[in-house]
């Protein structure tokens, strides 16, 4: 049963190298009570290609989706890629501020905006509307050796006025979640370092130098995976790590996976359901340890047993000791 | 009623874009108006000889001024027309500066308007009554909030001329931050050394009475006559008895309290003296990690105490003192590292703040003048000093510039190397700002004799790596990004306004600017007065500023508070409120509106109830005026008859 409805733009991205992120995110909510409710004829968010050249453009392109989502009736629409939701926050923001700008963007659409939608990450969603103590409720699996590195990006939360959601320079967010459900995080520096975004198809050195940067402290500081928002923060981290091994003279193998992937393992979804095997890093050594959490309790209760028999023995050795 | 009008040129300032030829022209039509004319700068000796000379000449017997700003000169044209014979209150000023000339460009619409505000001043001077001041006794005490150093050398200022002083100083010791300093730039003297004797000079000064660990919970009265209600608040140690032998200290169990006075650098035992040189040199029992209070048993100190001093029960005790004159000087706080995530201040224990290695410096700080790393011990060989951390940053809402870092850096850099002579500093700033006398000079040395590396631009993120944290930011002179593996890092954090400035400025009624920090009346010509006559500034409370600033408004104050009670009595300001008996019907809703407290009813022969207002408490402000529903209650200079006769000026004709 669904506690609550949201509109859902997946995005460009997200319908292709990132269906993974789709697909996990659309399973993890279903499994928190969430329905989600795809807008027809979305279209382009407006994001990169067209903010680059041309503001009212981008602005217009976004303005177009969230007039549809307006007239379906919602007024939230999770955007799960953070460069599709920046272009709808920024929209909204600037037409909000600006109404001459406002008129503008509205005149190049078929039927205007009015500034009813507020575009939030699957992250706020599920820290603001849903709440740590229900994230924790549903799990049902752990993965004991995952140890992650929560890596934000660098528009999920900035700029602050903005994003209006979570530490603009040390996010929590993804950390108070996987903390929820039993996973391991690292304290890991750069959660919002640049990953070098698009620019890996012009500039694919400057990309390979950052994304080196990254990894390197995600392992420096004890990490065997990173956990990620955006899909194009994975690529760069996932799909080029090779390139970075082959550039930089190193070895790094560690698994990039989504943050929902991983809410996904843990919630009892099965690898395939959350389409594990279409990242380029394969993470199977680290979650076929997976057991179910009574599994998990009893394995603490027989070991919370053994210490106390250990330690009752330590005793009366001792007492045995002192006697002679 | 002859009315004389001079309006006036100020240079180009008002005839630059306002026909003044032509005001006078107009202003000369005004019924009751029998002189107008220009003059270039009125203010000026000739100006005012000007006006007496046209008093007697033409047998003025009220005079308009258009000019400046009243702020600025209706107390000099006030003395004027009384020095010719007049009421200082037959005086009125239009002020066609600030209003009209400073803020149109249109001179035609300029002139019109002037000549608009003309007619209002003479409409109001001629409603005008001659008012008399009258004169009352002075408490000649005064009052210094904050132990500082501002406030240190305000109160001996005052006292070496003969006043009672009565300081009041929230903490435990006075010495403010001072205290805490180890050398002061530019000279690199010990600051303890400087300010310890002075610290003495305080305690034993006989017209000086202190009141440590207080604050002032209530502030009654007006210039002269002032009724402060002062908290003394609990130290659980009755400092009558307490020889300041430190026992209790060392037989504390409770070792973890956070120590306030060395910034948390280190931990301290839940009842300390703050450090050795404390004036007064009293222990204080910190109820938060007090054993006694937190668990309800221990009572060690107690029990080693040779004097029983130790007091478990003690409570608050309210003290009322009687003052004529206050001197603020309350200083500033820091910004907490954590309002800068970037730099991980707070998170990573190798990031620090200037106060803080200030106190690593200090031969009687936590670590006994070893520089360490708090993380381990070490000592640090590479030191990454960040200026401007929180400074002029809009995004944090501090745009203003700290004023005294740039140059406490630079002494901390110096320290460094004196200390650890195979270190390498580094600085990171934005611009070095070091306008003092010897200041500039002392910047260079730190880089050209001590080899301090300074590079221009802003860290943009400090991390951890190993045992080393990285500090990555631009060279803005080289055009790159450099990255600086540190052993240790030094945040010039921000200085903001105390958190209780603005409660305090309420209890005192005086200004606060948007930080918090004290407004005084003129920047430039009245910079230690406030606008409440009476309550006076000094030292950091009104902005960020060092310690020979802070010293010269700590002097400034105290003289302006020996001229001011250089007599047995003040005048008193007759613009005030006063109550017309007649029409009064008793109801009192002026007594709860003033803010002052200025109102007390007030039994008639008759057994009628009315208001009455206490002349030298009422401030002007006219809140009861237009909460009066009968117009009983007037504020004279500022009555409705005076004032519709200006709005009747400008809007029937
Ligand atoms: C790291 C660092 C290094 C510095 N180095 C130098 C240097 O080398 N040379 C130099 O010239 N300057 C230096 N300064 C600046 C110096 O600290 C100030 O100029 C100076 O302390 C200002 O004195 P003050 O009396 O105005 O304020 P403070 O020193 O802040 O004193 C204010 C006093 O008022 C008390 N108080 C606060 N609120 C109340 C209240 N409500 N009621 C009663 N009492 C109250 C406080 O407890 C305190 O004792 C440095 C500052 C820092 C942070
Ligand atoms: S004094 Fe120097 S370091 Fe401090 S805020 Fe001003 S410019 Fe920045
Ligand atoms: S408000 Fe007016 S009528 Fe009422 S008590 Fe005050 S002066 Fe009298």
């Amino acid at each position: 049963m669904a506690d609550r409805e949201y509109a859902y733009y997946s995005g460009c991205s997200l319908e292709g190298t990132a269906v993974e992120y789709d697909i996990s995110v659309r399973r993890v909510m279903e499994a928190l009570g969430i329905r989600l409710s795809e807008p027809e004829d979305w279209s382009c968010c407006g994001s990169t290609p067209a903010h680059t050249v041309d503001h009212l453009l981008a602005a217009a392109l976004a303005a177009r989706n969230l007039t549809i989502i307006e007239k379906m009736g919602f007024n939230t629409v999770i955007t799960p890629c953070p460069s599709c939701m920046m272009a709808f926050k920024k929209a909204h923001h600037r037409m909000k501020e600006d109404i001459r700008f406002k008129d503008e963007v509205n005149s190049l659409l078929d039927e205007p905006y009015n500034l009813n939608v507020q575009s939030k990450s699957a992250l706020q969603i599920i820290i603001e509307d849903i709440g740590l103590e229900k994230v924790k409720e549903r799990v049902t699996h752990v993965m004991p050796d995952l140890k992650v590195a929560p890596y934000y990006g660098c528009i999920l939360n900035r700029p602050p006025e903005i994003a209006q959601f979570d530490d603009p320079e040390n996010p929590l967010s993804m950390d108070k979640i996987f903390t929820a459900i039993g996973v391991e995080v690292c304290d890991f520096a750069f959660k919002v370092e640049c990953c070098g975004a698009a620019y890996g198809v012009p500039k694919r050195d400057m990309v390979n130098e950052l994304t080196y940067k990254i990894l390197s402290m995600a392992v420096d500081c004890g990490a065997n995976c990173v956990a990620v928002a955006c899909p194009l923060c994975q690529q760069n981290l996932d799909l080029r790590q090779q390139q970075v091994n082959i550039r930089k003279n190193t070895s790094f193998n560690i698994p990039v996976l989504y943050f929902s992937q991983i809410m996904g393992l843990a919630y009892g979804y099965s690898p395939e359901e959350m389409v594990i095997d279409k990242l380029v890093v394969n993470p199977d050594s680290l979650i076929s340890s997976r057991i179910t959490l009574s599994q998990w309790n009893e394995m603490k209760a027989r070991e919370a047993e053994a210490s106390k028999a250990k330690k009752k023995e330590k005793k009366n050795i001792e007492k045995i000791e002192e006697e002679t | 009623m002859r009315v004389g009008v001079f309006i006036c040129h100020c240079g180009n300032n008002i005839a630059g874009t306002i026909d003044v030829a032509r005001v006078a022209e107009e202003t000369r039509k005004i019924p009751g108006v029998v002189y107008a004319t220009t003059y270039m700068y009125t203010c000026s000796e000739p100006g005012q000889e000007e006006i007496k000379e046209a008093i007697k000449r033409e047998g003025l017997d009220r005079v308009v001024v258009a000019a400046c700003s009243p702020r600025m000169h209706e107390m000099t044209f006030r003395r004027t027309v009384e020095k010719a014979g007049l009421n200082r209150y037959f005086f009125e000023m239009a002020n066609i500066r600030e209003h009209i000339s400073w803020v149109g460009e249109d001179k035609e619409f300029n002139t019109r308007k002037a000549i608009d505000v003309v007619r209002m001043a003479v409409a109001k001077v001629m409603q005008n009554r001659p008012l008399f001041s009258s004169s009352f006794k002075i408490n000649k005490r005064v009052l210094v909030m904050g132990g500082g150093v501002a406030g240190m050398q305000a109160a001996l200022d005052c006292a070496d001329g003969g006043l009672e002083v009565v300081i009041v100083e929230k903490s435990q010791s006075i010495g403010g931050m001072m205290a805490r300093l180890d050398k002061t730039f530019p000279t690199i003297d010990c600051s303890i050394c400087i300010l310890g004797p002075k610290m003495v000079d305080v305690a034993q000064h006989e017209k000086i009475k202190l009141y440590a660990y207080s604050e002032i919970d209530e502030i009654k009265g007006y210039v002269g006559n002032y009724q402060v209600k002062i908290r003394k608040k609990a130290t659980y140690v009755d400092w009558s008895k307490c020889t300041g032998c430190g026992a209790c200290m060392e037989k504390c169990p409770s070792k973890n309290a956070y120590d306030y006075f060395n910034f948390g650098v280190a931990p301290t035992k839940a009842i300390n003296i703050p450090f050795p040189q404390a004036i007064p040199k009293k222990a204080k029992i910190d109820p938060n990690y007090c054993r006694q209070f937190t668990k309800g048993k221990c009572g060690v100190c107690a029990k080693i105490c040779p004097t029983k001093a130790i007091d478990y029960e003690m409570k608050d005790e309210i003290i009322t003192e009687e003052v004529g004159a206050i001197i603020v000087a309350t200083g500033y706080s820091l910004i907490d590292m954590d309002m800068l995530p970037e730099y991980g201040g707070g998170r990573y224990p190798d990031v620090i703040s200037g106060i803080q290695y200030e106190r690593l410096l200090n031969a009687s700080g936590p670590t006994a003048g070893h520089i360490e790393r708090p993380s381990d011990h070490e000592e640090p060989k590479t030191i990454v000093f960040v200026s401007c951390a929180g400074s002029r940053d809009k995004s944090i809402g501090i745009p203003y510039c700290s004023n005294f870092c740039c140059m406490y850096i630079a002494k901390q850099a110096i320290l460094t190397k004196d200390h650890i002579s195979d270190s390498q500093s580094y600085v990171f700033y934005m611009d070095i700002r070091s306008p003092g006398k010897g200041y500039d000079e002392f910047t260079r040395r730190a880089q050209e004799e001590y080899g301090v590396h300074y590079i221009r631009g802003r860290v943009s993120r400090i991390y951890p790596k190993g045992k080393k944290l990285v500090v990555r930011g631009a060279d803005t002179l080289l055009g790159t990004q450099v990255e600086i593996e540190a052993d240790l890092v030094v945040l010039a954090t921000a200085v903001i306004s105390n958190k209780d400035a603005a409660y305090m400025a309420e209890k005192l009624h005086i200004s606060y600017d948007t930080f918090g920090f004290y407004v005084e009346s003129h920047p430039k010509l009245r910079p230690v007065e406030t606008n409440t006559s009476g309550v006076f500034l000094a030292g950091a409370c009104q902005g960020p500023k060092d310690i020979p600033a802070s010293v010269g408004q700590g002097s400034a104050a105290a003289s302006k508070i020996l001229a001011l009670f250089s007599g047995e009595t003040l005048e008193s300001d007759p613009a005030v409120a006063r109550v017309n008996i007649n029409a009064c019907v008793g109801c009192l809703k002026c007594v709860k509106t003033c803010p002052f407290g200025a109102i007390k009813e007030k039994e008639l022969r008759d057994g009628r109830v009315v208001a009455d207002v206490i002349e030298t408490v009422c401030a002007g402000c006219g809140v009861c005026t237009s909460t009066c529903p009968c117009g009983a209650i007037q504020l004279q200079h500022f009555t409705d008859n005076q004032i519709l006769a200006e709005v009747n000026a400008l809007c029937l004709i």
